[in-house]
């Protein structure tokens, strides 16, 4: 349970700049937008990465018609996308943000969704076959000197650019995104991410589901890091009910999410290995990957979707091979990663392609918030793992990869030394998981007492975390999910002005962004 | 009673027969001749073992897919390997993962690309009828709202095995259309 | 070795003797075009299932098995497909240019294969400067690419035909010097002669050094000139949907896409003919007995293995790299590929004067 102190409007520019400066909180954790029925507001989560300190504060109006909050985008850059999602659910406009356009839903949807008031499913919103507009420009809220508020138009692309669009249908964009690219020759001029055509909603779905029946749907976000998500609800809900879940599960949630990550990476470096050009790759990875989902389909029934962690443990005790099989295939990849290195790491063409090919400086990832293996490529040591550790990290002896180029170079081996790290993990506990439940006893219907609840897990792409508020009820009255991936397409413009178009699908490909986490 | 045959699987272990044999009983209602028969069947078996996917995969379901064509399961086997990026070379598309409303036009935009003859797979429970997003605000409750649908795979996600009978369902369709001189479906003109 | 213009000569008596001569060559160019489209079109077949198979095997995996025994006939199934397809025709398309695109593609690849010697007496175009006008022949086809580009009124596959008449112009210049090198060893230009002259052994041999150098980097301008392997990137799949040609379907697809196969039949029979003796066997001055054993063996099975060979090689080469960005391949090309081409010409040229070679 976290405590939230509100700060009252007119002070909370200030505040904000405090936080930032003195208490040197530069990373934003997560920005959720809330309806309280007489308010709207926003939930800020801090985190400093010098002192370790995380902090949670919260701001709102009364406003309902013309609800305006300052905005703080200028102080954490992962502010921008995320302002614009709340501008996109509730309505808030920000005061000074640059583009305050919806980010998910078509430019011509009427209404704003997650407002406790707002019922999205009636006829406002038919489904319409047109394609929407293209608009290029955008407003901004800016603040006179004097106080009063004034809207300005700004321009994304001028007409006489040269607009191409990547995606949504795009065999290199990892799923469904959009780029607008504005481009001069080959070289890129700017870019515009547009998210949302895989929004399915699923936080405002979540506040009529039970907490069992929202489980389902979190194996469905970042479908390549399944048990990391999953375990994080778990976690944030076990936590709030005070159940302490035994050993054995912990043991079973570590080991599963470890073989997941593996899973993960296996397929990062096909896809990467397919956009550059080099086929055979591809297929190494999808064969060695096919092993790890031959053990997850004989504990847990599925290959791509698990439903293996529910509240209280796992779903079924693990199968009597399973043991052997993970040592088995631990020998085998170890014998085999070499072949993968072998055939592209070395290779001239792909280091050529790589190296100084999109660079991150540090502080720019800890102020996007980018987290997972594309901050420790450049040199930001966030592994959730090692500095807040859950489950059974505290008792495994592993290395954080951290590099410090920030290159797409760096972001490549940052995954491929995780492989080995994660088998490391394994070995470790595989040999000695401890007898016990597989299930605590849990009531039938759960509840879970008021107040705001937060956890977060090390998923495949960064730190993946939940935040509920609850009243008391069957169903969160508010349910977010800190997106590991909102960052990563957030930072794309910044590292890909003058770069050339086969670059962006490097870049693209190294930050390794799963699109359905980003629109959830 | 033209009866499509299918390498190693007999025509009885196909478990819906019944709709096959509708489609033919209306398609061969004026008869048909024996020469324009003989080149209808040579045509199709063209068409039926080779067809080239558009890739197009929305969510969870793309990855199955690319595990389809990957080592273990390998489509390559029956010709499909050759996945084309342009729908103007593709013949079938695997709608693979969920169509949300703003997708929906996109998606209805390459269909209407895509050269005649050409076939629409629903993969997964969420193309197939919205699956486990079935009430939410911004998902089609399947695809089969704004497309034409040969062939449903059901399966959250359907496993590639899966894949491979829809895909030989698909191919028993073909094998039984007629190519010369007779309309095989009709398409409103919306 | 079966001198196949004993053949030819008789047919050439045979029409002769029944009609005028007019008509005679009439019937003869007409029987020499289906020869030529019915050995494309088998050779394409062959090409493209040898793809299918080669990459599979690399792959870990076995490529088309159920479609006749081994997978042998997909490629008719293919076919057949293809030819029943819809052909397309855009609305604001530049109706001319997007129509006349694909067949000067397949026209370009077509002469270009008939300068090509099959076996002794087997040739269909041999003039005494043979080489220059293949080099000339085979540049017509980028014209082709860039109409495609230019007609298709739609931005991916303009920006994929300047790529790719950017890589093609530039990397003609490799494949020029490459093989003007070994015409300085040959001293003759006429196809027929230069396999002839390879009795004795093949030039990549007698050249040593400079003829090595030289094949080396055909090999890399010629897998460039084709768009394949590593230098794929006009029509890359994974940036730009599909380059060029995304705009075609049906037929006019599949002249682009037999095209491309062709085109790299013909760089690995050129390599095969300047560098490995064309259908000439292997001959070992000195051991009498061994060359007559390898005279046994008929001259086109020596061309086919030696080019298939090299396919082969080709093939290797692009399913294993990853591709070249474009600005890397075109420095690739201007800043290595030329001064090393023009140094090599030198060498050679100081060879031949001083009589160095074999």
């Amino acid at each position: 349970m976290i405590t939230i102190p509100e700060i009252p409007l007119d002070q909370f520019r200030d505040e904000a700049l405090k936080l930032r400066n003195e208490k040197q909180m530069d990373y934003l954790i997560n920005l959720v937008g809330m309806d309280w029925g007489d308010r709207l507001g926003v939930v800020y989560q801090l985190e400093s990465t010098v002192t370790g300190e995380q902090i949670a504060v919260s701001t709102s109006t009364t406003d309902r018609e013309k609800p305006e909050l300052p905005s703080v985008c200028d102080i954490w850059k992962a502010a921008n996308f995320k302002e614009r999602e709340v501008y996109d659910y509730f309505g808030i406009r920000f005061i000074n943000h640059p583009d305050m356009r919806r980010l998910f839903l078509r430019n011509d949807w009427v209404g704003y969704p997650l407002r406790k008031d707002d019922d999205p499913t009636d006829e406002r919103n038919p489904l319409r076959m047109e394609n929407e507009t293209t608009i290029d420009t955008t407003t901004e809220l800016e603040l006179n000197p004097d106080g009063t508020l004034k809207d300005k138009e700004n321009m994304i692309f001028e007409d006489r650019e040269y607009v191409v669009n990547i995606g949504p249908q795009h065999p290199a964009t990892h799923g469904v995104l959009r780029f607008r690219v504005s481009l001069e020759g080959e070289t890129i001029k700017k870019i515009d991410a547009n998210c949302g055509y895989i929004h399915r909603g699923i936080e405002k779905m979540s506040e009529n589901l039970t907490y069992p029946q929202i489980l389902a749907l979190t194996d469905r976000l970042d479908y390549l890091g399944a048990h990391q998500n999953r375990h994080a609800l778990c976690m944030c809900i076990e936590k709030a009910l005070g159940v302490e879940v035994s050993d054995r599960v912990q043991y079973i949630r570590t080991i599963m999410d470890e073989l997941q990550r593996i899973d993960s990476h296996l397929l990062f470096y096909s896809c990467l290995c397919m956009d550059l050009g080099a086929l055979t790759a591809f297929f190494y990875g999808f064969r060695d990957r096919e092993k790890i989902l031959d053990i997850f389909e004989e504990t847990c029934g599925g290959r791509l979707i698990m439903n293996y962690n529910t509240i209280g443990g796992v779903q079924a005790d693990i199968h009597p091979d399973f043991v052997r099989k993970v040592k088995e295939f631990i020998v085998h990849l170890r014998g085999i990663i070499h072949e993968y290195h072998d055939i592209f790491t070395g290779n001239i063409i792909a280091t050529q392609r790589m190296k100084g090919v999109g660079v991150l400086t540090r502080k720019d990832a800890i102020s996007f918030g980018a987290t997972g293996g594309t901050g420790r490529a450049s040199g930001w040591a966030c592994d959730v793992r090692k500095h807040k550790p859950y489950a059974a990290y505290a008792k495994v002896d592993f290395k954080e990869i951290v590099y410090q180029e920030g290159d797409s170079f760096a972001r490549y081996m940052v995954r491929m030394d995780e492989i080995m790290e994660s088998m490391r993990i394994i070995e470790q506990l595989i040999d000695n998981i401890p007898e016990g439940n597989f299930q605590e006893k849990m009531k039938p219907i759960i509840r879970v007492p008021a107040g705001f609840y937060s956890s977060t897990v090390e998923g495949s792409r960064g730190e993946f975390g939940v935040f509920i508020e609850s009243k008391g009820e069957k169903s969160p009255y508010r349910l977010h999910f800190r997106s590991t991936g909102l960052p990563l397409v957030s930072l794309v413009e910044t590292i890909t002005c003058g770069a050339k178009i086969a670059d962006l699908i490097t870049i693209g490909g190294t930050l390794d962004y799963v699109v359905p986490d980003i629109d959830r | 009673m033209k009866k499509p045959e299918i390498k190693s699987i007999p025509y009885e272990e196909f478990t819906d027969n019944e709709s096959l044999e509708k489609i033919v009983r209306e398609l061969n209602q004026n008869g048909a001749g024996v020469f324009v028969g003989a080149i209808d069947d040579i045509i199709n078996w063209g068409r039926s073992n080779s067809f080239w996917p558009l890739t197009f995969a929305t969510s969870c379901c793309g990855i199955e897919f690319m595990a389809l064509g990957a080592a273990r399961y390998d489509m390559a086997r029956f010709g499909f390997e050759v996945a084309r990026a342009s729908p103007r070379q593709a013949d079938i598309i695997l709608v693979c993962g969920t169509i949300t409303n703003k997708m929906a036009p996109v998606l209805k935009r390459l269909y209407d690309q895509m050269p005649d003859p050409k076939y629409v797979i629903a993969v997964g429970g969420c193309a197939v009828s919205g699956g486990p997003f079935k009430k939410s605000y911004h998902v089609v409750n399947g695809v089969d709202q704004f497309l034409p649908v040969d062939v449903y795979i059901p399966g959250c996600p359907p496993r590639p095995e899966a894949f491979y009978y829809g895909l030989m369902q698909l191919q028993r369709k073909v094998k039984v259309e007629k190519f010369l001189g007779g309309v095989n479906r009709k398409e409103d003109q919306a | 070795m079966f001198d196949f213009s004993i053949l030819t000569n008789r047919v050439h008596e045979l029409l002769i003797s029944s009609m005028s001569e007019g008509l005679a060559i009439f019937v003869e160019c007409i029987l020499v075009g289906v020869f030529i489209l019915i050995m494309y079109a088998l050779l394409a077949l062959i090409l493209i299932y040898m793809e299918r198979k080669v990459c599979a095997f690399f792959q870990l995996r076995l490529g088309p098995t159920r479609v006749g025994k081994w997978g042998l006939l997909q490629l008719f199934a293919d076919l057949i497909k293809l030819f029943t397809k819809e052909i397309i025709s855009l609305k604001s398309s530049d109706k001319f240019l997007y129509g006349v695109a694909p067949f000067i593609v397949i026209v370009a690849s077509i002469v270009t294969f008939s300068c090509i010697p099959i076996s002794k007496g087997l040739e269909i175009l041999d003039f005494n400067v043979g080489v220059f006008f293949l080099l000339a022949a085979s540049s017509t086809g980028v014209v082709g690419i860039l109409l495609a580009g230019w007609g298709s009124n739609s931005k991916f596959p303009l920006i994929g035909a300047m790529r790719s008449g950017a890589q093609i112009i530039s990397y003609e210049l490799s494949v020029g010097l490459s093989i003007l090198t070994m015409v300085v060893l040959m001293g003759t230009m006429q196809f027929s002669e230069i396999v002839e002259l390879q009795s004795t052994g093949w030039f990549i041999f007698k050249g040593h050094l400079p003829a090595l150098v030289a094949f080396v980097i055909y090999l890399i301008a010629g897998n460039a000139e084709t768009n394949r392997g590593p230098f794929d990137l006009p029509e890359a799949e994974s940036e730009l949907t599909a380059g060029y040609h995304t705009e075609y379907s049906g037929m006019h697809f599949a002249f682009f896409y037999l095209a491309e196969y062709l085109n790299l039949f013909i760089v690995a029979a050129i390599a095969s003919t300047i560098f490995l003796g064309g259908w000439m066997p292997l001959h070992i001055p000195g051991l009498d007995g061994f060359n007559a054993i390898m005279d046994y063996i008929p001259g086109f099975v020596w061309f086919f293995t030696k080019t298939f060979v090299v396919v082969f090689l080709l093939m290797w080469i692009r399913w294993t790299f990853p591709r070249l960005r474009i600005d890397q391949i075109l420095s690739l090309e201007w800043k290595y590929l030329v001064p090393i081409g023009l140094v090599n010409l030198i060498i050679m040229v100081l060879i031949v004067v001083f009589g160095l070679h074999f």
